[in-house]
This record gives structure tokens, sequence and C-alpha cells, in this order.
């Protein structure tokens, strides 16, 4: 349960980290921390109390192995966050050529 | 039977194709990007087409990924509401397609937009087609990191700002998302949606099913831009090349967040009267506030963001209302919408194009020198404020007689308010922008070139006879199969698990 709490803990530091910080660096932290969290779940929902690696074998015997499916899809989207982060970061630097600045209370020429 | 499910990954196989072979060969040959884009997306409107008769004679089509039988194997999934989707996503990216051959020709690297495009596009027909959960995730990650880009693609200052915010807002709706899926495996073992919907019906669920809502709600509702997540919209659409404006606000909008919403809440895990109250709430919200925030613009495009923003409270509003009548006149409208403000970007887009502005201040009389951009605005213009022989017109209609039916008397003022606010911003762009005595600074501009005269002049066509679409026999086609998915319900499950074989 503990292991549960401090994933939903460490998501909601990523989101924090999202809402309260002024550089667009920090910002893009927060998202991969944020990201990495739910991963984590992911992973964590997977996880079978001393449960083995799911590698068949003809001699292994099937009992009680972790479900392996989360750990594809998690790939997957690791791979996804990768592809977020880069374009991220790339914005983040042509922002920096044009503004001369990471903070995002002096780039506000549009309003929402 | 075997020919028939062949079709369904060619929506997604076609464009990923031509996005890949359009950046192999680069700019060597200058015709190739255009050619192999317009060929594509004719292609992809061909196929859906053809997707919604097949649709009409077999019902359920499942197609298997490398043979693998759900549970297990990732399904693609054809349906009347797919094969709805399917031809509004690809009717809006054919029109958009040629418009960009003339519109393109202002920034440098066109082959690089086409890449963009054509994987935006395979994003939208995966999402669309895909009957599994994370399939459903990573699809609708290839269509935002391409709109996060195609946002950015002029690079100037007021692009980039916007595009950060959108792709920081975007991704933590990803987040949601993707934990909302990681909770609801968790507690189906499965990912297989058909799957998913028969297993949550077993059991007992409630406060799994009402968490997963909340994220799902805050991750769809960010992608689709409701009213209380809608602060990205109206900087991101603006920001973007017109051809793009024109296929977020069209299409990107309501295949990511809509139809998502509609798949998820109505056919895995189930309405119930609480979340429909809510999303009918948020529609009516999002309708009044947009219209509020459109009628003080000067910006055009920003204007017309404002109004994406509105009518999608008018789709979301029709579609929870969960009546058979008002699930049809949110769907009807969703084409409409689709159809008239991508036709007003693309001519938003034209006028920035001959002038180079975007401030109606600074424009008037345009009509004089621009006549067929002057009319198309015109026409659209009259469909989005309901005007009655055009298609807006009718799917307000139906919208606002299903919420008077359903007893919703307030909804129903409030929709009929935020109509005549939207006829009175949309009079105000045709006054300052196509109407009055032409300034003496626009005396030298001339009618945007043909592609782009040709791809209005088609959809304006739409918008004149899209109410036929209403008349019962082409209904029973189109928009009935549509709305008999997501009235179905949970059933969904049944009828997708029987028709794999």
């Amino acid at each position: 349960m503990a292991v549960y709490l401090l994933c939903f803990t460490l998501f909601l530091l990523g989101i924090y980290c999202i809402l309260r910080k002024r550089n667009i660096i920090k910002i893009i932290i927060g998202v991969i921390i944020s990201e990495y969290a739910v991963n984590l779940f992911f992973i964590l929902t997977a996880y079978r109390a001393e449960g083995r690696a799911p590698i068949y074998s003809k001699s292994a015997i099937i009992e009680n192995m972790v479900d392996a499916l989360p750990q594809a899809v998690v790939l997957t989207s690791i791979v996804i966050g990768l592809a977020t982060t880069a374009l991220l970061v790339g914005i983040a630097m042509r922002i920096y050529e044009k503004y001369g600045t990471f903070d995002i209370t002096k780039i506000r020429d549009l309003r929402g | 039977m075997m020919q028939a499910m062949n079709i369904i990954p060619i929506f997604v196989a076609i464009p990923l194709a031509g996005s890949f072979i359009i950046a192999i060969l680069g700019k060597r040959p200058r015709w190739a990007p255009d050619l192999i884009s317009g060929f594509t997306t004719l292609v992809l409107l061909a196929a859906s087409i053809l997707a919604v008769g097949i649709a009409n004679t077999h019902g359920v089509l499942v197609y298997s990924i490398g043979a693998w039988k759900a549970p297990i194997g990732i399904e693609m999934v054809l349906d009347g509401l797919t094969a709805f989707m399917l031809v509004t996503i690809n009717l809006v990216a054919f029109a958009v397609s040629v418009y960009a051959v003339n519109y393109m020709e202002q920034f440098t690297s066109k082959s690089k937009f086409y890449t963009l495009f054509l994987l935006m596009l395979a994003g939208m027909n995966g999402l669309v087609v895909t009957g599994d959960m994370f399939n459903l995730f990573v699809f609708l990650e290839i269509a935002s990191v391409a709109s996060y880009a195609l946002v950015a693609f002029g690079t100037e200052k007021h692009e980039l700002e916007a595009a950060f915010k959108y792709a920081i807002m975007g991704t933590v709706a990803s987040l949601f998302i993707l934990l909302g899926i990681a909770i609801l495996y968790s507690f189906t073992s499965t990912l297989n949606m058909a799957d998913m919907a028969s297993v949550l019906a077993q059991k007992e669920s409630k406060n799994i099913v009402l968490m997963v809502s909340v994220l799902f709600l805050m991750g769809f509702g960010l992608k689709s831009a409701i009213v209380p997540f809608h602060a990205w919209l109206p900087d991101a659409h603006p920001s973007a090349p017109a051809p793009i404006s024109a296929m977020l606000s069209g299409v990107l909008i309501k295949s990511l967040g809509i139809y998502a919403l509609c798949r998820i809440f109505y056919n895995v895990i189930g309405m119930t009267a609480e979340v429909s109250s809510v999303f009918m709430f948020l529609g009516v919200l999002s309708m009044v506030v947009g219209v509020f925030l459109a009628i003080g613009q000067w910006d055009l495009k920003r204007l017309l963001a404002y109004h994406s923003i509105s009518q999608i409270g008018y789709v979301v509003l029709g579609i929870s209302l969960g009546t058979p009548l008002g699930v049809i006149g949110g769907l009807f409208h969703l084409f409409n919408h689709s159809i008239f403000k991508s036709l007003l970007f693309l001519d938003a887009g034209a006028v920035e194009y001959a002038t180079g502005t975007r401030d109606l201040k600074d424009m008037g009389g345009l009509s004089a020198k621009m006549p067929a951009t002057g009319t198309t605005n015109l026409i659209a213009s009259m469909s989005i404020a309901g005007i009655p022989p055009f298609n807006g017109f009718w799917s307000k209609l139906i919208i606002i007689i299903a919420t008077v039916e359903a007893g919703r008397y307030w909804y129903a003022f409030w929709a009929v308010l935020a109509s005549l606010l939207t006829l009175a911003s949309f009079m105000k762009v045709m006054k300052y922008a196509f109407l009055g005595a032409l300034k003496e600074k626009w005396s030298q501009i001339k009618e945007v070139p043909v592609f782009m005269k040709l791809s209005m002049g088609v959809l304006a066509a739409i918008c004149v006879f899209g109410g036929l679409l209403i008349i019962p026999d082409v209904a029973d086609v189109f928009l009935n199969r549509a709305r008999n998915v997501i009235m179905e319900g949970v059933d969904y499950a049944g009828l997708v698990l029987k028709s794999i074989r």
C-alpha cells in the first residue's frame, strides 16, 4: 500500500512542479516526473508478491509469474514520453532564441 | 467477409506510408509532396465512403492485428460510429490537403508540413478504428505530438509560446488518460475494449469506475477543450498555419476528444445519469462561455477559435442527453461543425494570404476584390449561426428540440441564446471584413489561387446541401448507424466479441 502512496505522491509532485515553477525547463522536468510516476504505477499493478520473471521455458512451472503485459505497455509509453520530451525541449530552445529567457512570466504575449 | 474486413488497417497504413515517402523524398521534385498528400487523402476519402457501405451491410466488422484473437491481440473495429467519424475526418483532410498546395508556398519546408500532416491524420484515423485501450492511447499520442509540432510550424514568437502551452497541457491530459487506463487494466486485467466492457458489467465496481470517469473526463476534456479545460485552444488554433487550424478545430478536437469520450463512456464503462448530467452542464457552460469570449475578439482566427469551444458545447450537450434524438443531433452537429469551421478557418487563411493581416479593424470591403472568399465565408457564417437552409440550422434545431423533449428547458434557453450571439458575432465578421467600402491600401490585392478556391468551394457546397443528410432514407445509412452504436451502450461488447472469428 505504501508503495502506491509514494507513487501517487511522486505524481502529485510532478503536477505541482508543472503548476508552480516559472522556468520552462523546470516545467518540462515536472512533466517527466509525473510521467515516470504513471509508468511506475502501471508496472506496480503487474507486481505479484514473490513472483518471478515471465519467461516461458519447457521446464518452468507456470505459477506465480508477474504480469507480462504492463511491462510491454510501459516500454511503449516510455518511448512516447521520449518523443514528447524531445519536442518540448526543442520548442523550449527555440523560445529561448526568440525571447532570450526561460521565465514564463516574461513570455506572455498571448492571453488564453 | 474476408475481403471486407481487410479495409480496416488501410486507414492507418496509407497515411503512415504517405508521410514516410514524403519524408524520404524531401524537396527534390517540387510537386511530389503535393501530389502524394493529395492522392493519399483522396484514397482515404474513397475508402471511408466505402467503409460506410461495408458497415451497413456487415454491421460490426473486426480485424485482428497479426491474427491474434481478442482478448489477447489488438483488435480494429469498424462499426457505424467509426465509419461516420472516418468520413468526417477524411473529408476535411482532403479539402485541407488541396488547400495547402497553394497556401503552404509561403513557408519554406512544404515536405515537412505534409509529413507531419499525414502523421496526424494516421493518428486520428487509428484512434477511431482501434478497439484496444492502450492502442487508443498510442494513436492519441501520435496525433497529439504531430499537432504540437504543427502548431509551432511558423517558429515565430507567438507560435512557439502557443505550442509550448498546448504541448504541456496536452501532455498532462495524456498522463491522466494513461493513469485511467492503468487503473482500468489493474481492475479488469484486459486492455481490449469489448472484453473490458463485459468484465466491468459483471463486477461490482462503483468506486473504481467513478475514479476512472473523473480521470478520463479531465484527460479527454482537455483534448476536446470543454470549458474549464479550454485555455490552450484560443492560443494554439490561431497560431497554426491556416490548413492546420482547420484540421485542429475541424476534426482533431472531435476525434481525440468527443469520439473517445463517447466510445469509452457509452460503450466501455457505461453512461450513468450522474456522469451525463455533468457532461450536459459542461456542454452548456462551454457553449455560453465560448460565445461570450468570442464576441469581443478582433483577431479573426482567435474569434473562430473561441467559437469552436462554443460549438463543441452543442455537440457535448446533444450527445450527453442520451435520447435518440439528442444523440443524432449531437453527431450531426459534429459533422456540420467540422465542415463549416474548417471552411471558416480556410477563409481566414485566404484573407491572411491576400492581405497579410488577421485584424478585423484593418480589413473592410474585401468581397469586392475576393468574391469567392467572401461568398464562401458568408455561407459558412450562416451555417454556424443557424440560418435555415444551411446544415448548421438543422443540427441546432434537433439539439434544441431534444433538450426541450428531455425537459431541460434552461439548457434549451441557453442553447438558443448562444445561437443568437453566434449570429451577432458573425455579422460583425462579415461587416468589418467583407462588406462595406474597400480600403485604399487593399486596392492591389488579388483573389486567392485556384486550389484554395476549389477546396473552399467544395466545403461550401457541403454546407449548403448538408441538411439533406437528415432525410430519413439518407440518415438510415449514415447518421442512424452511428447513433445506434452510442445507444446500444455496453451491449457493444457482445456485438464485437460475437463478430470475432
